[in-house]
């Protein structure tokens, strides 16, 4: 069998090359927990990257936790985001501004009954271009048996260096173990 | 950093005559996700579902948002006896692509996420299968016993991490 071209990815791509979907990093949470998750040194050799991940947090009451991205370190209130949710009853729609972080995928909480998981995938588009504000997309969901959630969201980091880390942080709490996170470069 | 290809096919079905069902067999474990592409359609309109590892208990569920053109709305199904893939047509041109989260790993149920489209909806679904099994096996077949049309594709990627 042969490499071949990413077709989920190639959705944001005109072109199919083979060799163009390439694993970056990997992150899988051990026994101890992490308060967060850091991808540092990405190449800028991709032109555009994807985080794959499925995740559960430590946030305690709750059965639906945010991942939250922030680039290159940056803490300043320089994110925003749009979603669309559906929450198996109705769809909604909701928007934030001027964030610190910005909203990415929906994983599960410590209230979770066990073993279940959230999962996300986040296109992280022309990341390493130099002259653009950057534009992130997510598909994301949790479905818990009669509960969770799925949801769209887009979202913003208004600066136009390239991104080169990204730090991985739930909404409350640390991720459990079991969690896995993914870094893939698409050409 | 790593830096390998990794998106590579496993296997592609295309019917050349309606069939009841399509299987992905012997699913190899040394990938991280896998993603399942269909372009297909279905005897009458309605559902095509997939069964793993043979399980046809009810420990599926899904939720599901979506619009039409006029208005977004969400539903949800549970104790399921198999996950949903999409709504399909009479006719090929409906696709569905499903992601396949952590599939082989043993300590976690399995997630999926998957996108839709018909000529009336968009669609975006995460469903759950309540086991810790590996997936080795996936079979896929039409709703309420409907036949999956000729012409049908269905095509197996493994998405390998570093």
């Amino acid at each position: 069998m042969s490499p071949i071209l990413g077709i989920y990815a190639s959705q944001i791509s005109g072109h199919l090359v083979t060799n163009n979907y390439a694993s970056i990093a990997t992150v899988t949470v051990g026994s101890g927990g992490a308060s967060s998750i850091t991808f540092s040194s990405i190449p800028s050799t991709y032109t555009h990257l994807q985080i794959r991940a499925m995740a559960r947090s430590t946030e305690s009451g709750s059965t639906n936790t945010n991942a939250f991205f922030q680039f290159n370190g940056d803490t300043g209130s320089n994110y925003s985001e749009h979603q669309l949710a559906g929450d198996g009853s109705s769809a909604s729609g909701s928007a934030g501004t001027s964030q610190v972080w910005a909203y990415t995928g929906l994983t599960t909480g410590n209230s979770s009954s066990a073993n279940m998981y959230g999962a996300f995938i986040v296109d992280v588009l022309d990341y390493a271009n130099g002259n653009k504000n950057k534009t992130i997309k997510t598909l994301s969901g949790n479905d818990q048996n009669g509960s969770g959630y799925v949801l769209f969201r887009s979202g913003a980091w208004y600066s136009t260096s390239a991104i080169s880390s990204i730090v991985i942080t739930p909404g409350g709490g640390s991720w459990q173990q079991y969690s896995s996170f993914a870094l893939y470069g698409v050409k | 950093m790593a830096s390998a290809a990794t998106y590579t096919p496993i296997a592609t079905q295309t019917l050349g005559s309606s069939a009841s069902s399509v299987t992905f067999s012997s699913i190899p474990s040394t990938y991280t996700d896998l993603v399942l592409v269909a372009n297909a359609g279905i005897s009458t309109t309605g559902a095509i579902l997939a069964v793993f590892n043979s399980d046809t208990g009810t420990n599926y569920s899904y939720t599901r948002v979506y619009g039409n053109g006029t208005a977004a709305t969400s539903d949800r199904f549970t104790n399921q006896p198999a996950m949903d893939l999409g709504y399909f047509s009479t006719s090929l041109g409906n696709i569905s692509i499903t992601h396949f989260m952590n599939y082989s790993n043993t300590s976690t149920y399995k997630t999926t996420l998957t996108r839709w489209n018909t000529t009336s909806y968009t669609t975006a679904e995460v469903g759950l299968w309540r086991n810790t099994s590996a997936i080795t096996t996936i079979v896929i077949n039409g709703s309420f016993g409907y036949n999956l049309i000729a012409g049908s594709t269905f095509t197996l990627y493994g998405i390998a991490a570093a």
